[in-house]
């Protein structure tokens, strides 16, 4: 149970004690949260006991009576306001001053509640300030969240990109000297890894074009009745190259067409992905099953190898942004590490559900139920 | 130099880094011995003591570079090192070692940019071993 802080400041006891009585039995939620707001009321009867008080502690809230015995209300809210503290002021004007209320606004009060107030008016008036500090410090937390996980991906993603274009001029450095002689066969290697690098270079682009696209929801997606088997094959061939590199077999097993409504593009940057990397983190001569095929409330896509594996710590953060696991075994593959968390998005545009299992040294099987029945969020 | 080469031990897991760096100081007359993982560099400092340590800042984790300066000043205080990162002047992070509360934990004797000019690296390692 959250609770706020209230100091109530005024100098008739029964105000105060009337405040305590009301607000002690009373508590606050809204449809948003997940558990309500009660009250723990603080009195004050003078302004210098006030300004005691919210010095040993500053309250979430409080309900300041102007007309008081030694220093003002309106002095209450300067030193408050000086000191820059974080909590909410209510004014309780015994009378309708005009130029109270807008001297009060101006020094920062939060609203007014005329006296003599009823327990009503009283409760409307704390649920209304406890739904404006509520969404003040949820505004803060999500803004802080936002910008650390934006700041994070920018240094990630600078360090991505500058790491390869350091090492390319590099290589052509060395080259426009002639730094190793001139016999041009002993630049054949740095040339080689020049290109290995633009190609890791293009990769990471592309991955970010397809990632922008998705998240900035502008793309228009073209939902259509389309053959997943077909994309599968189609994917496969794309990658046939790759994995006769490596010796490795990609098997399709489908009995039949199996038809999907979705944006084929998005099948494919998902199909693309688990099958590349079913090839990339496979050891040699091993195999990739892909089984697509129709049940009875889902479309279920699976892709299996027999690949090095993720380790069980590692698995939570496999969709993650620009998560690559750096190991003895995957320090030579390039990857983006975008990949799985593009395919997580496509996902979830679906109201899908992905599931992975994986052996180290075994290998690694992702699951993929696209439902029927729910039509893709647009 | 009238002493033999001396030793510097350079832990990148770039290995385009790694070849280009150690043909730079190679050029400069050091004897370069590298590494290509965090772990790689533990097994070799376990049976060599370098003159003087560059380390690549985020290999295997993000703070590879700090766990490693910190090992080798464990075992050898005197061994100056040397963090090389490109993660710091775009995004405004910076590991500058400015403050001796950071020199404290750091534990390492110079921070530098990766891609700076092989002349300047060679002076600030020429400063370190006090050549």
């Amino acid at each position: 149970m959250q609770k706020l802080n209230i100091l109530v400041v005024d100098d008739e006891p029964g105000i105060c004690s009337g405040v305590s009585r009301i607000l002690s039995r009373f508590s606050v939620g809204f449809p948003f949260m997940d558990q309500n707001i009660e009250y723990n009321v603080l009195e004050a009867s003078t302004g210098e006991d006030a300004l005691t008080m919210i010095e040993k502690e500053v309250p979430d809230i409080v309900l300041l009576d102007n007309k008081l015995p030694g220093i003002h209300g309106i002095e209450v809210l300067e030193h408050i306001n000086r000191k820059n503290l974080e909590t909410v002021v209510l004014m309780i004007t015994s009378y309708a001053s005009l130029e109270l209320a807008v001297k009060a606004t101006n020094k920062g009060a939060h609203d007014f509640i005329p006296k003599p107030f009823t327990p009503q008016e009283l409760k409307s008036a704390i649920e209304s300030v406890t739904k404006h500090i509520y969404l003040k410090k949820m505004t803060r937390q999500m803004n802080k969240a936002g910008k650390e996980i934006r700041f994070q991906f920018l240094s990630v993603l600078s360090h991505e990109l500058k790491a390869p274009l350091n090492a390319i001029e590099g290589y052509l450095k060395i080259m426009q000297e002639r730094q190793v002689g001139n016999n041009l066969d002993d630049y054949d290697k740095m040339i080689e890894r020049s290109l290995h690098r633009v190609k890791g270079m293009r990769t990471l682009i592309m991955d970010l074009l397809d990632l922008t696209r998705i998240e900035s929801g502008k793309k228009k997606r073209e939902l259509r009745k389309v053959n997943l088997v077909d994309i599968a094959s189609l994917s496969i061939d794309t990658l046939g190259p790759f994995s006769i590199q490596k010796d490795i077999r990609i098997i399709l097993k489908a009995d039949g067409p199996v038809m999907i409504e979705a944006d084929p593009e998005e099948m494919e940057i998902i199909l693309n992905n688990l099958i590349s990397n079913a090839v990339k983190y496979n050891i040699e001569g091993g195999k990739v099953v892909c089984v697509v095929s129709e049940l009875e409330d889902s479309v279920f896509l699976c892709v299996e190898d027999t690949g090095i594996g993720i380790s069980k710590e590692e698995i939570p953060h496999l969709f993650e942004e620009f998560v690559r696991f750096k190991n003895e075994k995957t320090k030579n593959i390039s990857g983006s590490g975008l990949g799985l968390s593009i395919v997580r998005k496509i996902v979830d545009l679906y109201n899908a559900k992905i599931d992975v299992q994986s052996r180290p040294n075994e290998g690694t099987v992702f699951k993929i139920h696209f439902p029927k029945t729910n039509s893709p969020i647009n | 130099m009238k002493e033999s080469k001396r030793t510097i031990l350079l832990v990148d897991d770039d290995i385009d880094y790694l070849f280009q760096t150690r043909m730079n100081i190679e050029q400069f007359g050091f004897h370069v011995v590298t590494a290509d993982s965090q772990k790689e560099a533990e097994a070799l400092i376990e049976k060599m003591k370098p003159d003087l340590a560059i380390l690549d800042l985020m290999m295997e984790k993000d703070d590879s570079g700090f766990v490693l300066a910190f090992k080798l000043k464990n075992k050898y205080p005197d061994v100056p090192v040397i963090i090389a990162t490109a993660v710091a002047s775009e995004t405004g992070m910076s590991f500058g070692l400015v403050s001796e509360e950071d020199r404290k934990w750091i534990r390492a004797d110079l921070y530098l940019e990766k891609g700076v000019r092989s002349d300047q690296l060679n002076r600030e390692i020429v400063k370190l071993l006090k050549l």
